[in-house]
């Protein structure tokens, strides 16, 4: 048998088995071991025990609220991502640039600072506060302040995972569909949304997935009301640093965390259903 | 339907892509508009299909304006350059997108609908692949679906912006006596944009020859 000669891209053996198991390593000991701690924890004291931490009202209240926020933060996260996606990646116009770098700024900027200009902005003493004051509007310490929060924070997922994608795609099959008399709205869902989806159901997820996770703008703007205002993270801080608490503590972070698990499992289920599909998507048309 | 073309002027910021041009086209004939890359021989194609706003001048269809006409109303058959089909939808799908993008009041049903993609692809020689998806196709065959979709709407002309360019030579050769042959049989009025003399020559009634924006020559190949 002949030797095949190696590509030039291919080390050998020693170097792809070191690397491989370095990879390996710091995956276990950085993302699995932690997860598997956390989970452990929970029911450290048994099934009873974790089943007593849920019961709580103030931590059934958390999850209410967790779901409810990205309930309606990822939405509109979403309607917003594919409209910046689309204005940057479908058209030329002046201060393009500055638009995509602002797109970026909730992820360059601390979300403890994002949740601070929301409190200058709508605070009692903020900008606005004595007019929402006048007009009994409530947003800091309520259900708008941490939507707003969480949007903010959570707005870059979706038109990042879009913008390279429809840029990629150009805009020739748009143009062939309006030629065939669609209009722009037939166009939008016949033909620009079934070749983005993909990408835009992993950015809803990724986006989801944060939105449920945030704790610093959140933590801001929320003022850790027991059972009003506290969101699933923050409920687990306050438990965490209550010592009677601290199992129960653990208990609401494995349900967060099997939250995360779920889209991403999702996701990898979609992703085999519709495996053909894809295929079709990445050749040229 | 016979196009006229009224002192078409464009300009993409300090260039003209298009200045005063006239030109007119009979009802039925099939023309070449050749020049090098630059000459603004696609921006002109464009411009007829209403996928590029013009500055000044008129564009007539059938003698009445259509000028401020939106893509949509124009109704014409395009066939670009990359064929630009739909990754996502089976061959028959691509075919039958224009109907199924009509108003429900004017849509035929969907039997029908079926009915006349299947017979457009065997006009185009692609009986039997209606439901393979783009990527399972030739160059040659994408290039057939392209020209089957823009049939469908029964355009009121035929655009084709280097209808050929992305194929090899043989295939090339093949489909210009084809197109030919299907212009002759259909008597839609076509234009086609080209950089290659030899297939304007050969296939075209009228060879229209365009440089920085104007037609410099136009008739009959020899």
């Amino acid at each position: 048998m002949t030797r095949r000669s190696r590509s030039a891209l291919a080390e050998p053996a020693p170097v792809r088995w070191l690397l491989t198991a370095v990879t390996l390593a710091f995956l276990a000991l950085f993302l699995l071991l932690p997860l598997v701690l956390i989970f452990a924890q929970a029911f450290a004291h048994g099934l009873d025990a974790f089943a007593h931490a849920l019961e709580d009202d103030d931590t059934w209240a958390s999850i209410k609220l967790t779901l409810l926020t990205a309930a309606i933060a990822v939405p509109l996260n979403t309607v917003f991502g594919v409209a910046a996606a689309w204005a940057i990646a479908k058209f030329e116009f002046r201060g393009k640039s500055l638009l995509t770098t602002l797109i970026d700024l909730p992820f360059s900027v601390s979300p403890v600072i994002a949740g601070m200009l929301f409190v200058l902005l709508f605070g009692r003493n903020g900008w606005l506060g004595p007019w929402l004051a006048e007009h009994d509007i409530k947003i800091i310490f309520a259900l708008p302040g941490i939507v707003l929060a969480t949007v903010f924070v959570t707005f870059p997922f979706v038109a990042r995972e879009l913008i390279p994608l429809m840029q990629a795609q150009g805009t020739e099959e748009e143009q062939a569909a309006l030629t065939l008399g669609a209009s722009g709205w037939r166009m939008f869902w016949h033909v620009t949304m079934p070749n983005i989806r993909w990408g835009l159901l992993y950015g809803v997820l990724l986006c989801n997935a944060r939105a449920m996770g945030e704790f610093g703008a959140v933590s801001v703007v929320a003022g850790h009301i027991r059972g009003l205002t506290n969101t699933m993270p923050l409920q687990i801080e306050l438990l965490y640093n209550d010592p009677g608490e601290y199992s129960a503590a653990f208990a609401v972070a494995s349900l967060l965390a099997l939250l995360g698990f779920v889209t991403l499992a999702l996701k990898n289920f979609l992703e085999w259903r519709h495996g053909d599909e894809l295929a079709a998507l990445r050749g040229r048309g | 339907m016979e196009i006229s073309i009224r002192q078409l002027g464009m300009r993409y910021g300090d260039v003209s892509a298009l200045r005063d041009l006239d030109l007119d086209i009979a009802s039925g004939e099939l023309v070449a508009l050749l020049g090098p890359s630059g000459s603004g021989k696609t921006t002109l194609l464009r411009a007829i299909a209403g996928l590029e706003p013009v500055d000044s001048g008129q564009i007539l269809f059938g003698g009445a304006d259509a000028t401020r006409l939106s893509v949509q109303e124009r109704r014409v058959g395009f066939v670009f350059q990359h064929y630009a089909l739909f990754k996502h939808m089976s061959v028959l799908d691509n075919v039958t997108f224009g109907l199924r993008m009509r108003a429900r009041a004017t849509r035929p049903p969907r039997d029908e609908i079926r009915r006349r993609g299947l017979e457009l692809l065997e006009l185009v020689q692609l009986g039997g692949l209606e439901d393979r998806y783009p990527n399972q196709l030739s160059g040659g065959q994408r290039q057939r679906v392209a020209l089957a979709r823009a049939l469908a709407i029964e355009p009121s002309l035929l655009l084709l912006d280097e209808p050929f360019g992305a194929l090899d030579a043989k295939v090339r050769k093949e489909l210009r006596a084809w197109l030919r042959q299907l212009h002759d049989d259909t008597g839609y009025t076509t234009i086609f944009v080209t950089h290659d003399e030899s297939e304007a020559l050969e296939l075209a009634d009228r060879v229209v020859r365009m440089n920085q924006g104007k037609i410099e020559a136009q008739g009959a190949p020899a």
